[in-house]
C-alpha cells in the first residue's frame, strides 16, 4: 500500500479530472492517503493529526500554477511540509571556544547509544578533534568492556571505574580526566533507561547537571512505532534535550519516528547510524528523510518540476 | 480493573448509555493505531467489530467484550496448530532454541532469562554464543552464565563463523546429554541478505548435526518497534524457519501491538514476554493479560 503513495495520490486527483484548483473538498481523498502512508511508517498518530491539519492549510492556500495539476502541486506541499518539519537543513554538533565540549549520550535499552558514542568518536577524530569516552553503563552487562572494545578499535581513550562506581561520579570524574588530557570533546555513554523508570531518569538528570554537557543527544531506534513521541516528550521534558540521533537507517524502515521527534522535540536530528561498524555514520539530511518518509524517491523529479 | 474502566468510560462518555456509534468505534481505532497494531490488523479488527455492531447495537462494556474476544482470537489462533502450546521443553531429550532478531531486541538478555527458569526447573541448559561479531556480546552472555550456572560454549578468536559456534554448541550438548541448548546470535538487520544466508546457514546446521532435537526458532521482537516488526517476521521466518516470537520490554509504555499484526498475518504465536532487565522478568505469553493491557490507554 504505503509503495503506491504517489500512484495513490495520482489516482485521488484523476477521480477529480477537469478540476483546476484544490478545494477543501476535492482535497480530502488525498490527505486520507497521506495519513494512512505516515501512520504506515510509524509516525505518531498524534504527529500525523497536526501534519496534515498543516498541510491541508498549506493546500488549500496554495496559489495555482499554470501547467502543473493540482495532484502534482499536493504532492509537492506534502513534501516541503514535511522537509519543513523536519529542519530544512543539517545541523552540526555542538562545539566551544574553550575544551573540551561535552556531548552526552541518553536513551532506551538497546538503540545504539554505545555504538553511538564511538561512532561520534571516530567522526571527530578524522576532523582532527581528539577525545575521550567515558563509560558509566554500570547496568548492563559487560557495557564498559564493549565501549572499551570499541575504543581500541578506533583507538579512542576510555575512562572508566568499573562497575561499583557511581554513575554520577564517573561522569564528572571522567570529564575532569578530559580537561586533563586536553582532549577536544569528551563523550558520555550511559545506560539505557526506560522514560518512566524515575530514579534512572533522576540519574540521568544528576549526570547532566553535574557535567553540563553542550549537546544532549537522545538516540533512537529509526524502526521505533508511535512510542517515539512518549519517549521524545519525556527525555526533553525530564532532561532536556538538544538534539537526537536516528540509528538502524541501513534497514528498511521508513523511519516515521524521525518526524515523531522532530515535531515533538523541536530539537534537530544531526546524524543517522546506518550499520553496526564503526565508521557508519552520517549527518542528517531533512529533506532525504522526507523522502523516505513518503517513499517518494521516485517521484522527486517530479516535485523538482512544480 | 483499571483496564475495562478506562476504554469503558472514555467510550460512555462519547455514547452515554447508548449503543456503541461511529465516533466510539473511531476512537477504538485510535486506540489500537497508538498501540502500533498497524493499519492492516487494525482494520480488519474494526471491520468485524463494524458488523457485529450492524447486527445488534451493543453498549460500550459489551462492545469492548467483543471486542477483546477478536484480539484474544487473533492471539490464540496460531497456537491451535502446534504441538506444543505449553511451550516447555522436552524431558530427556535435546531441545535447541535459536534466538534470532535485529539489532539490540533483546536476544542475549532473554538468553539469560531462560537459562534462569530453566534451572529453576530442573532442565541440564548450555549456552551457545554464536555472536562472535558485536563488541564485547560473548563477555556479555558470559556473565550470564555466570549468572545462571550455565555453562557457555565459545569460541575465543575474534570474527570466527557463528556456524561453527553452533556446531560445537551442538556436539558439547550431545555429550554432556544437556536437555536444552539456547543459541545466542548476532543481531540482523532482515534486509542484509549475508546476515541473513549465515542465519539459514546455522539453522541448517542444527537441524542436520541434530535431526533428532526438538528445535525451536524464535523472534526477539522489541515492544517499542513499529511496522518493520513485521517485516522482520515474515524474512526470519524464511530464514530460520521460526516458531515463535519473544516480545521484550514490556515494562515499558509500548504496547507492542505489531505482535498482534504478526498473530494476524504471519500466524506467528508469541511464546514469552519480556518485562525487565531482570533476570527473573520474563513471563510465559497470555492473551488475557495481553489484550488488557493493550486496551489500557
Ligand atoms: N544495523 C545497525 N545496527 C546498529 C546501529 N547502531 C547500533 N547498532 C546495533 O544495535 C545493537 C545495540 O547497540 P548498542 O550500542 O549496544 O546500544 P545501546 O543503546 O548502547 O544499548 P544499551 O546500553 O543496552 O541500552 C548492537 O547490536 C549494535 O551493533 C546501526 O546504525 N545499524
Ligand atoms: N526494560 C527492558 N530492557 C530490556 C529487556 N530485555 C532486554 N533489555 C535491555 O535491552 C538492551 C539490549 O539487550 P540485549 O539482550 O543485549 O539485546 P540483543 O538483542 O542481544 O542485542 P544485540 O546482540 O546487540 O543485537 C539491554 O540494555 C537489555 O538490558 C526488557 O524486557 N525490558
Ligand atoms: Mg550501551
Ligand atoms: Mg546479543
Amino acid at each position: 500500500m504505503f509503495d503506491a503513495l504517489a500512484e495513490r495520490l495520482e489516482d485521488a486527483w484523476k477521480k477529480l479530472r477537469g478540476q483546476d484548483k484544490i478545494t477543501e473538498n476535492n482535497i480530502q481523498d488525498a490527505l486520507t492517503e497521506v495519513r494512512r502512508a505516515l501512520l504506515a511508517a510509524d509516525v505518531n498518530l498524534q504527529v500525523v493529526k497536526n501534519f496534515i491539519a498543516d498541510v491541508e492549510k498549506a493546500a488549500l492556500g496554495a496559489e495555482v500554477i499554470s501547467g502543473v495539476n493540482p495532484g502534482q502541486q499536493f504532492i509537492k506541499i506534502v513534501y516541503d511540509e514535511l522537509v519543513k518539519v523536519m529542519g530544512e537543513s543539517n545541523v552540526p554538533l555542538a562545539t566551544t571556544a574553550t575544551a573540551p565540549t561535552v556531548i552526552l549520550m541518553a536513551g532506551l535499552q538497546g538503540t545504539g547509544k554505545t555504538t553511538a558514542t564511538a561512532k561520534l568518536a571516530l567522526y571527530l577524530r578524522k576532523q582532527k578533534r581528539s577525545c575521550l569516552m567515558v563509560a558509566t553503563d554500570i547496568y548492563r552487562p559487560a557495557a564498559i568492556d564493549q565501549l572499551i572494545t570499541l575504543g581500541q578499535q578506533i583507538e579512542v581513550p576510555v575512562f572508566e571505574l568499573g562497575s561499583e562506581a557511581n554513575p554520577v561520579d564517573i561522569a564528572r570524574q571522567g570529564v575532569e580526566k578530559a580537561k586533563e588530557l586536553g582532549v577536544d570533546t569528551v563523550l558520555i555513554d550511559t545506560a539505557g533507561r526506560l522514560q518512566i523508570d524515575e530514579s534512572m531518569m533522576v540519574e540521568l538528570a544528576r549526570i547532566k547537571e553535574a557535567v553540563k554537557p553542550d549537546d544532549t543527544l537522545l538516540v533512537v531506534d529509526a524502526m521505533t512505532g508511535q512510542e517515539a513521541a512518549n519517549l521524545t516528550r519525556t527525555f526533553h521534558e525530564q532532561i532536556g534535550i538538544t538534539g537526537a540521533i536516528l540509528t538502524k537507517m541501513d534497514g528498511d524502515t521508513r523511519g516515521g519516528a524521525a518526524l515523531s521527534v522532530r515535531q515533538i522535540s523541536g530539537q534537530p536530528i544531526k546524524f543517522i547510524g546506518v550499520g553496526e561498524k564503526v565508521e557508519a555514520l552520517q549527518p542528517f539530511y531533512p529533506d532525504r528523510m522526507a523522502s523516505r518518509i513518503l517513499n517518494m524517491g521516485d517521484i522527486l523529479s517530479l516535485v523538482e518540476k512544480a | 480493573g483499571k483496564t475495562r474502566r478506562g476504554l469503558v468510560n472514555q467510550l460512555k462518555a462519547i455514547v452515554g448509555q447508548g449503543p456503541l456509534n461511529q465516533d466510539a468505534v473511531m476512537e477504538i481505532e485510535a486506540l489500537l493505531l497508538q498501540a502500533d497494531v498497524g493499519l492492516e490488523a487494525t482494520d480488519y479488527i474494526i471491520n468485524k467489530l463494524q458488523n457485529k455492531l450492524r447486527e445488534e447495537s451493543l453498549p460500550s462494556e459489551q462492545a469492548i467484550e467483543y471486542l477483546k474476544e477478536i484480539l484474544r482470537e487473533i492471539l490464540d489462533r496460531p497456537l491451535q496448530q502446534v504441538k506444543n502450546p505449553g511451550f516447555a521443553p522436552e524431558k530427556d531429550t535435546l531441545n535447541i532454541w535459536l534466538m534470532t532478531g535485529v539489532n539490540g531486541a533483546g536476544k542475549t538478555t532473554t538468553i539469560g532469562k531462560l537459562a534462569h527458569l530453566s534451572q529453576k526447573s530442573g532442565y541440564s541448559c548450555m549456552i551457545a554464543a554464536a555472536d562472535t561479531f558485536r563488541a564485547a556480546a560473548v563477555e556479555q552472555v558470559k556473565v550470564w552464565g555466570e549468572r545462571t550456572n550455565t555453562p557457555v560454549i565459545a569460541n575465543p578468536g575474534k570474527n570466527t563463523d557463528p556456524a561453527a559456534v553452533v556446531f560445537d554448541g551442538i556436539a558439547a550438548a550431545q555429550s554432556r546429554q544437556t536437555e536444552l541448548l539456547l543459541v545466542d546470535t548476532a543481531g540482523r538487520l532482515q534486509n542484509k541478505k549475508n546476515l541473513m544466508e549465515e542465519l539459514s546457514k546455522i539453522r541448517r546446521i542444527i537441524d542436520k548435526k541434530a535431526p533428532d532435537a526438538q528445535v525451536e526458532a524464535l523472534l526477539v521482537l522489541d515492544a517499542t518497534l513499529g511496522q518493520n516488526g513485521l517485516r522482520q517476521a515474515e524474512v526470519f521466518s524464511e530464514s530460520a524457519k521460526l516458531s515463535g516470537v519473544v516480545l521484550t520490554k514490556l515494562d515499558g509504555t509500548a504496547k507492542g501491538g505489531v505482535a498482534l499484526a504478526i498473530a494476524q498475518q504471519l500466524n506467528l504465536p508469541i511464546r514469552f514476554i519480556g518485562a525487565g532487565e531482570g533476570i527473573e522478568d520474563l513471563r510465559p505469553f497470555s492473551s488475557y493479560e495481553f489484550v488488557e493491557a493493550l486496551l489500557n490507554g
